[in-house]
């Protein structure tokens, strides 16, 4: 009925193979620093017997002024030393292996479970996404601080349960986002697609549905970090975190706070070294997103 | 026409250009155009020849900070609007020039009643008070003939019908009695027999207040039917401007002619060459029954939310598809074509009876439903939405291959390559992302995806209407030949009756949920018995100017709603045979 007319618009021509993840994320100046300082602290954890002379628990009997106060930064001790007369760096270096295990342990536990229920609440609606979703409000109202307090006392403190109290007060917010987000992709008519080729609801909210929540879940990824450290210090305030004298970034901040005007830099380094960890998880976070989006491929 | 010497808009040179990923685009280059007084200009072209853009400048609302005029002047009157600030713009728009949009949905304020809408931008601009311009909005609103005017300025946009809030937008934009009125695809997101009377009211309203008109569409038939003068654009610029008897009658430039002939028309679907009666002889098994479906939604009410109202959106409906067939479902929207198609392909629970392949898809278990479903294949309206833009346009067409555990990793490449081939695109597209095609090359994709399962009934819910007409007519070419190719079947849902046509072998239409007429292609369109139907293809507008409608086939009343309380089902129509399988609906 019609003469052949003009063809439709040419697609763009087809873009040679994806770089790697990796090589493109290098390629990013910020996120380049995000990985270089994220390599700093876990190099800093790692190497932290041989990084430093002091024993981190060890009160040194030169580390206190007569008056009885810490010592502030010299060349002695680089970064002072705190009400106990520790060495504030040696403290920071160590206390790096437990926040790192809690930020990405905890952290990641916690945005595991709550991307796992509001994924299924947000899909599945009905009853079970009820169920999921009161449960999900109950934890919220419920005090975190309380809950934490209670399950620590059920189970002996140690690193890895703290880790696990904290993940499990933690993946509340995670799960009401992804609910939202995944019940408003769910309508998507894509979606409605993926059904009428005889896609399984496994297949549809793993291969359809989390690559599109992937940017969401980056960004409460690394906004948890410094949340999950800042618990754990609370929780070792507490008395039921890490258990004394077992250095973290958390509770070095804690057990100083006292002296802050007194001796600011017991609580500027500890902060400075949880705010450049967020901060580059972040970065990482962001370039991530981007990279990982193919929506944006070819953009700046 | 009153006034040659003296246009009202005059615009020269006119350039827009966007800011995007590799610098600046022109996507208005060197336009010229002047509009006179009570004059009616169309700007016609397909998505993306820059008519929205050209609008939008004329307005100064271009999206910021991307698009920016580069160059030209736009003056109305005396005024070059390009040079006015943000204040004196202001001024101008709604009192001077008014604007109408595609979305009477989107472009009303939902939580603002109408009243408030309409004497918001009456008071912003007179110095009338809240009195006299209520009554003035009160008097907008008779003028488009929405009735209970009072009454309506307290309600809000949702309890008001598509074709009422599009009204209601002419309402306000002629309230100010502007010099010139901008309607950018007024009528699009309509249904055909409301789109007649709103272009109707156009016209009697501008007739009566000498406004100037630039109306932009892509429909020709609504080119037809309303312009004076003709503008036809294409990537930012103008091909051709004439007279519009000139432009239908003797086209001059060659994308001109492309595009008239790329128009569906009613009464032009005879190039479609397929003996009927052998299939009729023949008699295979169909490739799908239904009988008896019924679709209702509950809408759930009070405070312990029990179910207080239904939706009736399916009611009764029985047909069946035979191989190698098209059947066409039609009718406006919420007549509940796209739920009946959704029963079909297993999104939407239902009762009654769907037979594929001659096994009752009730009877069956889950895991031999889900094979009898591959039979059935679906391609929706959208091809921006119903593509999952993270996957690669190979991986999604190779999808339902690996979901049915077909071929092996390499075969199923080989295989969508070839069906890449087969639709029209090439196999190293095969590596790209959705969004990097266009919405027709979109189609296709989503084509090959419905055909790689080679199932006996494709169905196809309004597959061509987001797409320009030119790429709609090679679309719906490829469809016929591989129905040719496949033997598949079709079940083509539409609201334009001219692509039904073009199409079809035989035809469907549905009002409120039931089927009120059906029969082969010929005896609808010929012989169309339903008052329903005649008025469907009465409202499609011709595209020729000569053929122009003094009157408009208008509604006597709104189409009633398909909700209804608790044990109110609706009287399910008999149909009639009138011969030769041409079931009509008695009518009450």
């Amino acid at each position: 009925m019609t003469s052949p007319i003009a063809p439709d618009l040419p697609a763009r021509m087809p873009v040679k193979p994806r770089a790697g993840v990796w090589r493109r994320l290098v390629k990013r100046r910020l996120a380049l620093l995000g990985l270089v300082i994220v390599a700093i602290v876990v190099a800093g954890a790692v190497l932290a017997p041989w990084l430093t002379g002091y024993d981190p628990n060890e009160q040194m009997f030169d580390g206190l002024t007569i008056e009885g106060s810490p010592l502030p930064p010299s060349a002695q001790y680089w970064l002072g030393t705190d009400l106990l007369g520790r060495d504030l760096l040696t403290r920071i270096l160590y206390g790096a292996r437990t926040s790192l295990i809690i930020g990405i342990v905890a952290n990641g536990v916690a945005l595991l479970i709550g991307t796992l229920v509001g994924v299924t609440a947000g899909y599945f609606r009905g009853w079970i996404g009820s169920a999921l979703m009161r449960f999900t409000d109950l934890m919220m109202a419920f005090p975190a601080l309380l809950l934490a307090i209670c399950l620590a006392a059920v189970f002996q403190p140690s690193l890895w349960i703290v880790a696990m109290v904290i993940a499990l007060v933690n993946w509340v917010q995670t799960a009401r986002v992804i609910y939202t987000e995944t019940s408003s992709l769910a309508e998507r008519e894509f979606i409605d697609a993926e059904r009428t080729i005889g896609a399984s609801a496994p297949r549809i909210l793993f291969r359809h549905i989390l690559p599109h929540l992937l940017p969401t879940i980056i960004v409460w990824g690394t906004l948890g970090i410094s949340t999950t450290v800042l618990l754990e210090a609370t929780l070792s305030f507490l008395g039921i975190g890490v258990q004394p004298p077992t250095a973290s970034w958390g509770n070095i901040i804690f057990e100083n706070q006292t002296y802050f005007q007194a001796a600011p830099w017991l609580v500027f380094f500890p902060g400075a070294a949880i705010l450049a960890l967020a901060l580059a998880f972040n970065l990482i976070g962001d370039a991530l997103r981007d990279i990982l989006d193919p929506t944006q491929r070819g953009r700046a | 026409m009153t006034n040659e010497t003296n246009p009202i808009l005059d615009i020269a040179n006119l350039s827009v250009s966007v800011r995007g990923e590799d610098g600046e685009r022109e996507v208005v280059s060197n336009l010229s155009l002047t509009l006179a007084r009570g004059e009616t200009l169309c700007i016609a072209g397909e998505s993306g020849s820059g008519k929205s853009m050209t609008a939008l400048a004329i307005m100064q609302l271009l999206p910021q900070p991307a698009a920016r005029i580069s160059s030209g002047q736009i003056h109305l009157g005396d005024t070059d609007l390009a040079t006015l600030d943000g204040r004196q713009m202001r001024r101008i728009r709604g009192d001077r020039i008014a604007m109408i949009f595609q979305e009477p949905m989107t472009s009303l304020n939902p939580v603002l009643s109408i009243g408030r809408q309409l004497t918001e931008s009456i008071e912003a601009h007179t110095s009338l008070s809240q009195a006299e311009a209520r009554q003035r909005a009160i008097e907008a609103l008779k003028a488009v003939r929405i009735s209970e005017a009072e009454s309506r300025l307290k309600q809000f946009p949702h309890e008001l019908s598509g074709g009422m809030r599009q009204r209601v937008m002419i309402a306000m934009a002629l309230a100010l009695e502007p010099d010139v009125l901008i309607a950018d695809e007024p009528t699009t997101a309509l249904d055909v027999t409301v789109q007649g009377e709103v272009l109707e009211l156009l016209r009697d309203l501008q007739r009566q207040h000498g406004t100037s008109v630039i109306l932009i569409t892509h429909d020709m038939g609504v080119v037809a039917e309303m312009a004076d003068r003709v503008i036809i654009m294409r990537h930012g610029r103008m091909v051709e401007e004439g007279n519009t008897s000139d432009i239908f009658a003797r086209p001059q430039a060659d994308y001109t002619r492309e595009l008239l002939a790329a128009v569906p028309r009613i009464g032009s679907g005879v190039g479609r060459q397929k003996s009927r009666d052998v299939v009729e002889v023949s008699k295979p098994a169909n490739v799908a029954d239904v009988s008896d479906l019924h679709v209702r939604f509950d809408l759930r009410g009070g405070i312990f939310g029990q179910v207080t109202r239904r939706v009736h959106a399916v009611e009764g409906v029985s047909f069946s598809i035979a191989p190698n067939e098209t059947l066409a479902l039609v009718g406006e929207s919420g007549c509940g074509k796209s739920t009946t198609a959704k029963a079909l392909a297993g999104l939407v629970p239902y009762s009654g009876d769907i037979v594929i392949g001659g096994r009752n898809l009730s009877g069956l278990g889950r895991d031999e439903r889900k094979a009898v479903r591959r039979d059935v294949q679906m391609i929706f309206q959208d091809p921006f939405a119903s593509l999952d833009p993270r996957m690669r346009v190979g991986d999604l067409v190779a999808e339902p291959l690996v979901i049915h555990g077909i071929a092996s990793k390499d075969e199923r490449r080989d295989h969508v390559a070839a069906l890449f081939e087969r639709v029209g695109l090439s196999a190293d597209q095969m590596e790209l992302y959705p969004h990097e095609f266009s919405g027709g090359q979109r189609q296709r994709v989503c084509i090959a995806r419905a055909l790689a399962l080679r199932p006996k009934l494709i169905i196809a819910d309004e597959s061509v209407s987001a797409l320009d007409v030119s790429v709609q007519a090679r679309v719906l070419d490829l469809l016929k030949e591989l129905q040719r190719e496949f033997g598949v079947a079709y079940l083509f849902i539409s609201h334009d009756m001219a692509v039904v046509e073009n199409i079809s072998d035989r035809v469907a239409v549905m009002y409120l949920g039931q089927i009120v007429e059906m029969g082969t292609r010929d005896q609808v369109f010929s012989n169309p018995r339903h008052p329903y139907t005649r008025r469907l293809i009465e409202a499609v507008p011709v595209p020729d100017p000569a053929q122009r409608r003094t009157r408009f086939a208008r509604l006597d009343q709104e189409i009633p709603s398909a909700t209804r309380k608790i044990g109110e089902a609706p009287l399910k129509l008999a149909l009639n045979d009138v011969g030769n399988g041409h079931l009509v609906a008695a009518e009450d």
